[in-house]
């Protein structure tokens, strides 16, 4: 069996060079896949091809097709045969390959993946990752740009996790396969080939699910934000020290579990709070956190927790899908809005 | 190279062994039935007799408030008892919501697994001790973490079968579909079981399905498919027992077929008058599993009025005991209702679980 990464390479002093997003999660199943022989990597096109994104690239060259297995085309399937083998003792790892074609799955994910250790008391744990590419941006055509999160983190018994860093996508994705519970996994696939310095000898120390981050402290107000839209709300952030605003972004990392710690003691420390996500506003991921931090940090509120979201509308076509994803202009018009005093 | 050498252009499988018999088979009543064996016979009677009384108490007590509510088997305990039997103790049984009595059958404590059906927890048994899956309420779901499991045990070397359970109208779901279509291409060592009883709640058989029979979907798969009788438990064990076997032997899937009827409404809270006639269900119960046989070891000789009281003896007792136990009130934890979500509670869950408490403590205080 080779690796991408020799056991020479790894003794030798780790060099952080450039890595994309890609690299790093086809890393990290690659050392789930070394680690523990339960791992199974199953989905579409996974195998030889390596995946339509390529984050299986060479895993069934060696890691054998019993390991990284391409399936027959229907997500159900894959999903229900993974609760299958998650019964047995197996530890699947399932590649849905976009955020649309899901949906078929979904049943099997809300009747079963996430019910399972509930309806049995436990004694049917379902350790199963699910990986999503999703979100728009890519210039993709209908049914490949969706934001999916609300569904699934409003169905119990799921964690759903998005990395927004090469280094997160590495250690999150080792957390969610290590994970004895179902994990909805979404990459946000148009930051697949962005790139950090990173090293595969030493990837990241491991960040516990339900985690999230202070990307960047500040102190007169906070954005809240995950996966795709972490690098827009720091350009926006950057922007805003020319109007004077010293924004602070929090990076979830999880929505289920949900960090409230984390994200209240932010926002107690600005007094005003914007929620950013590319999914469609109504009754989505950023409803609840505004809630939620209005619920604690009520006293310390100096105006209303406002939402940057994309529309209340189908993913829209490519060339309009500029006008619905949340920009740096959008995001900086909320906190525009964030009842500022005279100044 | 031409078309003609490509993978795509050729037929995979040759079609006619994959097919049915023409004919649900049978045995019992027939001149093969003299080779069975006289103490598999015996032990299949015992069993269907208990299942049948299992069916009538379960449906006593829907009425008592007991149970919520009961899809009964009555008329379909060969197939519920045969499914059951062909199993080897490390094999695993995927049972639907009618086929209660198949998990009882394959050795789950009576009451454990009508929890269900009582309301006090999803799945009263323990699935992995046991080997059976928890009752599927959602049609055909079921079939594909068969599938799995069984794929999963021959990825691991392991001789392992898995049987599915499945009816007439759950093979109109696409779960059925993805599930058969898996197991073909994987070779899994699996066994689907369609008892057609004739009746999706109301629907009957020719607005659910256009095909010749429900085996015949097999060929489509690249697997066999049987056709059986299944108020025969001698023929329809004999078929799940072939084709779990040769499942284990790494024969690949097959799919079973068995023509049964189902006696009962849907659940006690259904009317069957409203879309059936009765003639059509007297000729059923004249085709009774237990009866067929009692005829057979009667006439030959296998049964006489003290086994069959023995046998009823047997059945009455079981019967008792569920009846008792199924009167005390179940002992719940509201508590518990945190515990199993996820491997450990999360922030928020802790927050609710100490509310429910407060809750409960104010409630007991009042």
């Amino acid at each position: 069996m080779t690796t991408a990464t020799s056991a020479a390479d790894r003794a030798a002093a780790p060099t952080r060079r450039p890595a994309t997003m890609a690299q790093a999660l086809n890393q990290a199943l690659r050392d789930a896949l070394t680690a523990d022989p339960a791992v199974h990597v199953m989905g579409e096109d996974v195998g030889t091809l390596g995946g339509v994104f390529r984050i299986t690239d060479g895993l069934t060259r060696d890691f054998g097709e019993d390991r990284c297995t391409d399936t027959p085309l229907a997500e159900a399937g894959i999903l229900g045969a993974a609760v299958g083998m998650a019964m047995y003792g197996l530890r699947p790892v399932v590649e849905m390959q976009f955020d649309a074609f899901a949906y078929p799955a979904f049943e099997q994910l809300v009747s079963h993946v996430s019910r399972m250790r509930n309806r049995t008391r436990g004694a049917l744990p379902m350790p199963i990752t699910v990986r999503i590419p999703y979100g728009g941006g890519i210039g993709g055509v209908e049914h490949h740009s969706d934001s999916s999160e609300a569904y699934y983190l409003h169905t119990p018994g799921l964690h759903v996790v998005t990395p927004a860093t090469v280094e997160d996508a590495y250690g999150l994705l080792r957390a969610a396969i290590a994970s004895d519970d179902p994990v909805i996994f979404l990459e946000p696939k148009r930051l697949y080939w962005s790139k950090a310095d990173w090293s595969p000898q030493e990837p990241s120390t491991v960040p516990p699910i339900g985690r999230a981050v202070v990307r960047r402290p500040g102190r007169t107000a906070t954005l809240i934000t995950y996966g795709p839209s972490l690098p827009v709300c720091l350009e926006a952030a950057e922007a805003a020290t020319e109007e004077g605003w010293d924004l602070g972004v929090v990076d979830l990392r999880s929505l289920v579990p949900f960090d409230e710690e984390t994200v209240a003691e932010a926002v107690r420390g600005t007094g005003r709070a914007v929620v950013v996500h590319e999914s469609s506003g109504f009754g989505g991921a950023g409803a609840e956190i505004a809630a939620r931090i209005t619920e604690r940090c009520f006293h310390h509120l100096e105006a209303p927790v406002l939402r940057v979201a994309g529309f209340d509308i189908p993913y829209p076509p490519p060339m309009l899908e500029r006008h619905h994803l949340p920009g740096v202009d959008r995001i900086l018009d909320a906190v525009g809005r964030l009842q500022w005093e005279e100044r | 190279m031409t078309v003609l050498d490509t993978p795509a252009w050729r037929p995979r499988a040759d079609a006619a062994p994959l097919l049915p018999d023409p004919e649900p088979y049978r045995l019992l009543g027939t001149p093969a039935a003299a080779d069975l064996d006289p103490a598999l016979l015996g032990l299949l009677y015992g069993q269907l007799v208990r299942g049948r009384r299992y069916n009538v108490q379960a449906t006593a007590l829907t009425k008592q408030g007991r149970l919520a509510v009961y899809p009964s088997s009555t008329g379909q305990e060969a197939c519920e008892i045969a499914a059951a039997l062909a199993l080897r103790p490390r094999d695993w049984l995927f049972p639907s919501y009618r086929d209660t009595l198949a998990v009882v059958a394959r050795g789950v404590d009576p009451v454990e697994a009508l929890t269900l059906l009582r309301g006090d927890w999803h799945t009263g048994y323990d699935s992995r001790e046991h080997r059976v899956a928890p009752l599927s309420t959602p049609l055909a779901t079921q079939l594909p973490h068969a599938v799995g499991l069984a794929h999963a045990a021959r990825l691991s070397g392991d001789p392992v079968a898995a049987l599915a359970m499945v009816g007439d109208g759950g093979t109109s779901e696409g779960d059925f579909h993805e599930a058969l279509n898996f197991a073909a291409v994987w070779k899994a060592p699996v066994v689907f079981l369609v008892q057609n009883n004739g009746f999706a709640i109301s629907v009957p058989l020719a607005k659910q399905t256009a095909a010749p029979t429900f085996a015949h979907k097999a060929v489509g798969y690249g697997m066999p498919g049987r056709l059986v009788d299944g108020n025969d438990v001698a023929a329809v064990h004999e078929v799940l027992t072939e084709a779990v076997e040769r499942a284990r032997d790494g024969g690949g899937p097959t799919l079973v077929e068995a023509v049964t009827y189902r006696i009962d409404a849907h659940t006690n809270a259904d009317d069957a008058t409203r879309y059936r006639e009765e003639s059509e269900v007297a000729a059923w119960r004249a085709h009774d599993p237990v009866e067929l046989l009692e005829r057979e070891l009667t006439a030959r000789g296998l049964l006489d009025d003290a086994a069959r009281q023995r046998a009823l003896d047997d059945a009455e007792a079981m019967a008792a005991d569920l009846r008792e136990r199924m009167h005390a009130e179940p002992q719940l934890d509201p508590m518990e209702l945190f515990e199993h979500v996820y491997a450990d509670l999360t922030p928020q869950l802790r927050e609710q679980a100490a509310q429910l408490r407060a809750e409960m403590a104010a409630e007991r205080q009042s």
